[in-house]
């Protein structure tokens, strides 16, 4: 009697399983990626939620490499990235049936931070190529205190390490060689970073504008010593003064439909590029 | 009716006996499917000794030697630091502690084990990486001796439970032997009782190593992953497991970046299988 009974159970929740998914799946976007953009998206499925109380989404971070790998895999709807699809994440993706459609949906500024106590301010991104890629090794050298320099980096799954790396140390060059330094220390999230220099007299490291306190100075950065130095503000970054900025994008699999694509819209239009602005990154859409 | 009850009992329990052996055979063989691969691109003796770590360059640099020293490093220390401590206190609870504070040893050594490792990585990353950074006047507090300090709490548990074990199931008379022509206590402890559980407390020890060469999280934490060969205790380095854990999420299914980093977890497996084969022998030896 009691199996019986323990058999009609199983079945029962089985059912209510198989219906709780199907619903669930209806109405939920998962988005995946990018750490840096990990706010924000949550900023926009909140005020979105809000608006549609029905519909469901979830963000988690990972890095932008995780996000493409989980679009690739059908395991998300929306990758989010702060850098560009690679060749190879394509070709992946289209022997799995996957076509990645970019859409560009903020702009970033990369602030370089170091301690509050450190009296370097501005530096020419010559001068940031050579730190990072462990040239120069005392910030003697660039007219601080006689301490080494504590490199600071993201890990190599966060698309603001490969974006620092291309853009910074190998200024655009796709044949440069330049790597970051081997003893440059590779920490795993943007706060680990922030945190780091928070505590740390004489590191430098790198991360999204958003990320800047009081506890970090972001350093003024000039594209070379003629042009001038200029701090990682909204304004600048807009105008295009501040050298080391960079686009953010989604990613969805084809054109978007449905529900994404009603989100998408909703990302795009004044209220969700407002939201952009409201957590320290550019709009694209004024 | 009885026997076929019996017989089908007996089977189900020789499948779950077999299914433990059976996974990790799929697990190795998975492991070394997806990991030869990298051999195709680069030489195994490249790969072992290579000096650089560059998996998302083009063309790829996949030399493990920094990070193989920097496990090696950190586990070092992590056993310099919790072999004494916790053979210490094996024996302090095994021969000398009174009933009571023996019982609330136990209990706090139990406790120690059941902490989280992201807990003690966290817990270590806010107190101790600041505290090394100021102690030692180093540029930064993210080293091997923070990962190993970190390591050596959760090498303790295991190498206390184990080496307290081995002391108390040497035979009673051994001690009442010791005592009785005159030995004081600590010559007791010294001359017989450890020879005489030394099989079962290296055994101990190895398992303890055994498991922070496997440890992630903490490491992860608070070494500083630099993928540069470690020039002292003091410098950052980047282990085994923290590279697999930081860059699997990134690496693309099929690429040599992917089949690199299930390469290490073949170096990982054989080391640590290695570890406990050798831990099981010493505890063969003394039975």
């Amino acid at each position: 009697m009691f199996k019986k009974y323990l058999i009609f159970l199983a079945v029962i929740l089985f059912c209510v399983n198989k219906l709780t998914f199907a619903a669930k799946d209806e109405n939920s976007i998962q988005v995946k990626g990018s750490d840096t953009m990990v706010n924000l998206a949550q900023a926009w499925a909140e005020k979105y939620m809000e608006k549609n109380p029905t519909y469901f989404i979830a963000v988690t971070g990972g890095g932008s490499g995780t996000g493409f790998s989980s679009l690739i895999s059908g395991t998300c709807d929306i990758a989010m990235s702060s850098r560009n699809i690679k060749e190879k994440e394509v070709t992946l993706a289209k022997q799995r049936g996957i076509n990645p459609n970019e859409i560009k949906v903020a702009l970033d500024g990369l602030a370089v931070v170091v301690n509050p106590t450190n009296p370097v301010s501005s530096l020419t991104t010559d001068q940031l190529a050579a730190i990072f890629t462990g040239r120069i090794t005392n910030w003697k050298e660039l007219g601080g205190k006689n301490e080494k320099i504590v490199i600071l980096s993201r890990e190599v799954n966060s698309g603001t390490h490969v974006y620092f790396k291309e853009h910074v140390l190998r200024k655009n060059d796709p044949n440069s060689k330049e790597e970051f330094a081997p003893n440059a220390l590779m920490l795993s999230s943007s706060q680990a970073i922030a945190d780091e220099v928070a505590g740390n007299s004489s590191a430098i490291g790198y991360y999204g504008m958003g990320y800047i306190s009081s506890k970090q100075k972001p350093l003024s950065i000039a594209k070379d010593e003629k042009s001038g130095y200029e701090s990682p503000t909204i304004e600048n970054v807009i105008n295009g003064k501040y050298p080391i900025s960079r686009p953010l994008f989604i990613y969805t699999n084809g054109m978007p439909e449905g529900l994404v694509k009603n989100f998408i819209d909703f990302v795009l239009s004044k209220e969700g590029q407002d939201i952009v602005l409201a957590t320290d990154f550019v709009p694209v859409n004024k | 009716m009885r026997k076929l009850k019996e017989f089908i009992i007996e089977k189900l329990i020789l499948i779950c006996g077999l299914a433990s052996i059976f996974f990790v055979v799929l697990i190795f063989l998975f492991l070394l499917k997806e990991g030869l691969a990298v051999f195709k691109i680069v030489s195994p003796f490249k790969f072992i000794f290579g000096k650089s770590w560059y998996p998302i360059s083009e063309p790829a640099q996949l030399g493990i030697l920094p990070l193989i020293l920097g496990s090696l490093l950190v586990t070092f220390g992590a056993a310099i630091i919790s072999i004494p401590i916790g053979v210490g206190c094996a024996i302090y609870i095994a021969e000398i502690a009174p009933l009571k504070i023996k019982e609330t040893l136990k209990a706090g050594v139990e406790l120690l084990a059941a902490i989280p490792s992201v807990v003690l990585g966290f817990v270590g990353m806010v107190t101790l990486v600041p505290l090394v950074k100021n102690v030692f006047h180093l540029p930064t507090g993210l080293t091997a001796l923070s990962g190993s300090i970190m390591l050596a709490f959760m090498a303790m548990p295991t190498i206390v439970s184990i080496a307290e074990d081995a002391l108390y199931s040497v035979p009673k008379t051994y001690r009442e032997g010791a005592l009785a022509l005159g030995a004081t206590h600590w010559q007791t402890i010294w001359r017989v009782m450890l020879p005489a559980a030394s099989s079962g407390i290296l055994a101990a020890i190895m398992l303890g190593i055994g498991r922070v060469i496997g440890e992630t999280m903490a490491v992860m934490m608070i070494t500083g992953n630099a993928a540069v060969i470690p020039k002292s205790i003091f410098a950052p380095v980047r282990t085994l497991t923290a590279t697999i854990a930081a860059e699997m999420g990134e690496a693309v299914v099929g690429s040599e970046h992917y089949f690199a980093l299930f390469a290490i977890g073949i170096v990982l497996f054989i080391s640590s299988f290695a570890i406990n084969v050798t831990a099981d022998l010493f505890l063969h030896k003394r039975q």
